[in-house]
């Protein structure tokens, strides 16, 4: 399983880049993992603003609905249209194709109160 | 937690596991989209170990059935399986059950897992409340694994491991023969919809003959199935699972089981509430709903005609072979014909679905 140096991670799984004023928002390798094949996924529009701590879509497997959650808060700027198609890219992909909106950051300085990489592991080696 | 005699060997393959009410048991291998289409397209091997039997024997074992079963058990003859239920007084399901007849005064109930200590309690009150002096019940479950070998090519599998014919075990039909050398019964049924097997044997020979099972199979595409798959497998074919479509509060009737439900065949326990509940007709119908929209319905989505409510969904999933969203719901029967358009409430927004014909995939 793989989790990017670059990226920040929250403890409900989700990672943020950070790409100057905007964020890029996905989810994380051990998330696509444990919900199994993704099969449906709902994002917010653009131009929405989203809350951080607060569930902005709907990840969907076979099996199981999950909420994903805001890591920041800020103004949907796009949605990856793709995922409409084809979700399973998440589990493939998580990282890159994968990845769910970007939004502009009210606060960037919020990025900086999510884990580092090494914590992220060191929370998912706790919960698994 | 309680494990089946395959419990190491889940883990071996990586299985992902889950509590499912009360036994360990795997829920997914290589995916459960992955393994779904293994089960239409080939071949897949499941441990259902975890189901239970219940053997009923003595001179008066038929009788006994037909007061305890809402299907006919007297047109069982040797070697046949029949597809059944037990109710309460008041017409709700306490299990639904496959029923084996081994001979006029020997019968084996396959039980849902959750259910066997449940059933086998309630058995013996039915009995205790009736004068069969003859009969015995034993709850064998403990002694039994049990596999599913399930798919197009599960006869061309099975062929390499026994001597027994299998063209002549027709559907719903079984027989005791050996399997990779283990004396085991050979069952015609399943859960999936396709053609397939299902093997009882000794607990403690399931490994083994799941061994032999997977090396043979392997090359015709054989893979191990996990409970994900096994749900959406039986969804796709419309079959009811008991706690969804079935439940102490759920009639045969309503639950779309009265082609089993055998009114005319003299007493049995739960008949009276039946008669009546057909006589004034059922307050709901279980129909499948396929989506018209994106979205993916789900147990417990409330169900709408306009703005009234008339209904809820009992289970859903997207269908791995169709992909869309299609579910089982409890309706009521004006709401029930085939063609209606109606609406599952998806969360926060209204999606259309519209009943057809059960199965959704043929």
């Amino acid at each position: 399983m793989e989790f990017p140096e670059e990226l920040k991670y929250t403890e409900e799984h989700e990672w943020v880049m950070v790409e100057g004023e905007l964020a890029v928002i996905g989810i994380s390798d051990f998330a696509q993992d444990a919900l199994g094949d993704v099969v449906f996924v709902e994002l917010p529009e653009v131009g929405a603003e989203v809350e951080a701590g607060k569930a902005f879509g709907v990840v969907e497997s076979v099996k199981a609905v999950s909420d994903i959650y805001a890591p920041i808060s800020g103004t949907v700027e796009e949605i990856n249209e793709d995922l409409l198609d084809t979700p399973e890219i998440i589990n493939t992909s998580p990282y890159e194709d994968g990845w769910l909106i970007k939004i502009r950051m009210r606060d960037a300085s919020d990025v900086e109160d999510l884990m580092d990489a090494e914590a992220y592991q060191a929370l998912i080696a706790e919960e698994s | 937690m309680k494990k089946t005699p395959l419990n190491q060997v889940h883990r071996e393959l990586g299985a992902r596991m889950v509590d499912f009410g009360g036994w360990d048991m795997p829920v997914q291998y290589a995916g459960v989209i992955e393994e779904h289409l293994a089960v239409r397209q080939a071949a897949g091997l499941f441990d259902v170990s975890h189901m239970g039997e219940i053997e009923v024997s003595g001179a008066e074992a038929l009788a006994f059935i037909q007061s305890l079963t809402i299907n006919d058990a007297s047109q069982l003859v040797d070697g046949q399986v029949q597809y059944s239920a037990l109710c309460y007084p008041e017409g709700g399901v306490v299990d639904d059950v496959t029923l084996y007849r081994f001979s006029a005064t020997r019968y084996l109930f396959c039980v849902n897992a959750s259910n066997t200590d449940k059933d086998f309690a309630w058995m013996e009150q039915v009995l205790a409340a009736a004068n069969f002096p003859t009969v015995t019940l034993i709850n064998c479950s403990a002694a039994y694994a049990q596999l599913a070998l399930q798919g197009p090519k599960a006869q061309e599998i099975l062929a390499g491991l026994t001597e027994l014919s299998l063209d002549e075990i027709v559907y719903y039909h079984f027989r005791q023969g050996e399997v990779a050398g283990v004396p085991m019964i050979v069952s015609r049924t399943g859960y999936t919809g396709e053609d397939g097997f299902e093997l009882y044997l000794p607990a403690e020979a399931a490994v083994a003959v799941w061994q032999r099972l997977m090396a043979a199979g392997a090359p015709l595409g054989l893979q191990p199935i996990g409970l994900g798959a096994r749900d959406t497998l039986r969804l796709e074919k419309g079959y009811a699972l008991y706690g969804h479509e079935l439940s102490r509060d759920i009639s045969p009737l309503e639950a779309g089981l009265a082609w089993i439900t055998k009114l005319d065949k003299g007493e049995f326990v739960g008949k009276a509430a039946l008669v009546t509940q057909k006589e004034i007709g059922v307050p709901r119908r279980r129909v499948g709903l396929l989506m018209e929209e994106r979205g993916i319905p789900r147990e417990g989505y409330p169900v709408f005609a306009g703005e009234r409510q008339v209904g809820v969904v009992t289970s859903g999933t997207m269908s791995p072979s169709l992909k869309v969203g299609i579910a089982l719901a409890l309706v009521e029967p004006q709401s029930a014909a085939v063609a209606t358009v109606l609406e599952v409430a998806v969360r926060e927004r209204r999606m259309r679905a519209r009943v057809v014909r059960l199965p959704f995939v043929k």
